[in-house]
């Protein structure tokens, strides 16, 4: 960190500028004395007390990358208490959550908020990834900074569709078949990726632990280190000042980290709370049908909004563009923006304002064709969802011939 | 200038070092090959010996299909799609979607085959004919015996 002076452990008199507040005579201060003693933690207060954040007419979307982190960590919380009643098998999965839901007191709470929790966390992550694309906060010296980030992000996506089939619905069910045929469209490799994340040639119960170990154990623990990394990072390089506000002579002023900015914060995350509970107890989390896999897929059958557009744009295209397979084609469209969004800072240096400008559009069409197709995607569908809804699911007995 | 270990150095042209450091590299990367290796194979699923089936028996009579109906059935470990036409003709495929792996369903409104995720249709042969379904399904025989429904594999 960059202006972290005398770390380390303390060194006597020097360090007693530097004392953890009220550490004077009182018990409390005496403890804290000693435990900074052990620990030196001390040497950090310089930092803190240093650490500022420029304000200017953008200083808002400052506060986006907390609001993630809150949201996060909330989700880690709910999440261990999920896995106090979750069975991860095909047999008891949907079973288990049923009665988390049902006979569990605030079960229905904490995986309602679990399940808001992980939409408004990939909400926000989209916000904070367009407010630093837009921002151009990416730049040199901060290219660390977006890698790790944009690997969060793929992070977030992994966890949420792996949580997804947690539950074992029919839903979810359909989405993870679909989900994990498409990387089996990959040449030479598809195949063994699928299998690999399949646990098997189909989607089954070896699918469902699989998902259980990523989902609770491997996402989680290499988000948290990147985590660590990204946010240790932005310490390091502090707040970047977007070129526009840099161009008109920088930002009006700082504010001081501790306490202004992150009582600022604290709202915020009281707001989102608040948000979570109350989009909790009035949209509680469904379980739908269990997973059949003998079943056709539902009408009206749809991922996850944040792979909405994904999702959509399969399913415009048709069945063969320029000879290829058109999903084949989708997927690889997919693939390269992807990359493209890891390597922006190394294809956007802003040399010259209009080569900058040609990414600020880009990012500009990619969000509107996002938010387009999600929005397509919820809509526009109506006839052949409508022909489902009279459809009977499954023949009952009433359909069948009383005689031959 | 004639130092033992310089003078045996020229004539193997290997120093110690570079020896320690070949060393060191073998064994770590042995090391590291020894444990990757394994849970590398730990990850790969095992291959689940599957009878393959080539024909079955329908838990289901003639009787319990109305014409203009379809129902899914297990062909082994995979879904299949049996459907009675209006005129009576039965048909069978694999009701897995050539697209990305959903299990389609008859659709008795417009008798076509019908994949809700992503809108796509076959006819009742098993032609793709609209949406992005790339391939049309497999198509089955099916045999009739009595009132059972026999379905097995085109060879």
């Amino acid at each position: 960190m960059q202006k972290r002076e005398g770390m380390g452990p303390p060194t006597g008199r020097a360090e007693r500028g530097d004392q953890p507040a009220g550490a004077s005579g009182t018990r409390v201060g005496r403890l804290l004395q000693w435990l900074d003693h052990r620990v030196g933690a001390s040497a950090l207060l310089p930092f803190i007390r240093k650490k500022e954040v420029p304000v200017h007419r953008h200083t808002i979307w400052y506060y986006v990358g907390g609001m993630v982190l809150f949201l996060f960590f909330l989700q880690v919380a709910t999440g261990i208490l999920l896995l106090f009643y979750y069975r991860p098998s095909a047999e008891e999965a949907y079973e288990s959550v049923q009665f988390l839901m049902a006979e569990v007191k605030f079960g229905w709470l904490i995986r309602s908020i679990h399940g808001w929790g992980a939409n408004l966390m990939i909400f926000t992550l989209f916000i904070h990834m367009f407010s630093v694309l837009f921002l151009k906060a990416y730049r040199a010296p901060r290219e660390l900074t977006w890698l790790s980030g944009a690997l969060l992000f793929a992070l977030a996506l992994g966890l949420g569709f792996t949580g997804y089939l947690l539950p074992w619905n029919e839903l979810a069910f359909f989405a993870t078949r679909v989900g994990t045929e498409i990387p089996g469209v990959i040449p030479v490799v598809g195949q063994f990726v699928r299998e690999l994340l399949r646990g098997g040639e189909e989607v089954t119960g070896a699918t469902l632990t699989r998902f259980y170990a990523l989902h609770v154990s491997i996402l989680p623990g290499l988000s948290f280190l990147l985590i660590m990394l990204h946010v240790l990072l932005v310490q390091k390089h502090g707040m970047s000042v977007p070129p526009s506000i840099e161009e008109r002579g920088g930002a009006r002023g700082t504010i001081k980290f501790v306490p202004n900015f992150l009582l600022r914060d604290l709202v915020g995350w009281l707001v989102a709370l608040a948000t979570l509970a109350a989009l909790a107890a009035l949209i509680p989390a469904h379980l739908g049908e269990k997973a059949d896999s003998f079943a056709p897929a539902p009408a009206g059958i749809k991922p996850e909004w944040y792979f909405m557009f994904m999702f959509h744009t399969l399913k415009l295209l048709p069945s063969h563009i320029l000879g290829l397979e058109g999903e084949m084609v989708g997927i690889a469209a997919f693939g390269v923006a992807g990359v493209v969004l890891f390597l922006i800072p190394f294809l956007d240096r802003g040399q010259n304002r209009r080569h900058s400008r040609a990414w600020t559009l880009l990012s500009l069409g990619a969000l509107i064709y996002i938010i387009a197709l999600t929005i397509l995607g919820y809509t526009a569908d109506p006839a052949a969802a409508q022909a489902a809804a009279d459809l009977p699911a499954t023949p009952s007995a009433a359909d069948l011939p009383a005689t031959p | 200038m004639s130092d033992p270990i310089e003078s045996r150095q020229r004539d193997t042209g290997v120093s110690r070092r570079s020896l320690a450091a070949w060393l060191l590299g073998t064994g770590g990367g042995g090391l590291l090959a020894a444990v990757f290796y394994p849970v590398l194979r730990y990850l790969i699923p095992p291959k689940l010996r599957e009878a393959s089936v080539s024909s079955v028996t329908l838990p289901f009579t003639v009787d319990d299909m109305a014409r203009n109906s379809g129902r899914i059935f297990r062909f082994g470990n995979q879904p299949g799609l049996l459907i009675r036409t209006s005129s009576g003709e039965f048909r069978a495929f694999s009701a897995r979607c050539t697209h990305l792996d959903c299990i389609v369903q008859y659709r008795d409104d417009l008798s076509e085959i019908w994949c809700a995720c992503h809108n796509g249709f076959f006819d009742l042969s098993g032609r793709n004919v609209s949406g992005p379904p790339p391939d049309p399904l497999p198509v089955y025989d099916v045999g009739i015996r009595g009132d059972q429904i026999v379905v097995s594999k085109r060879s």
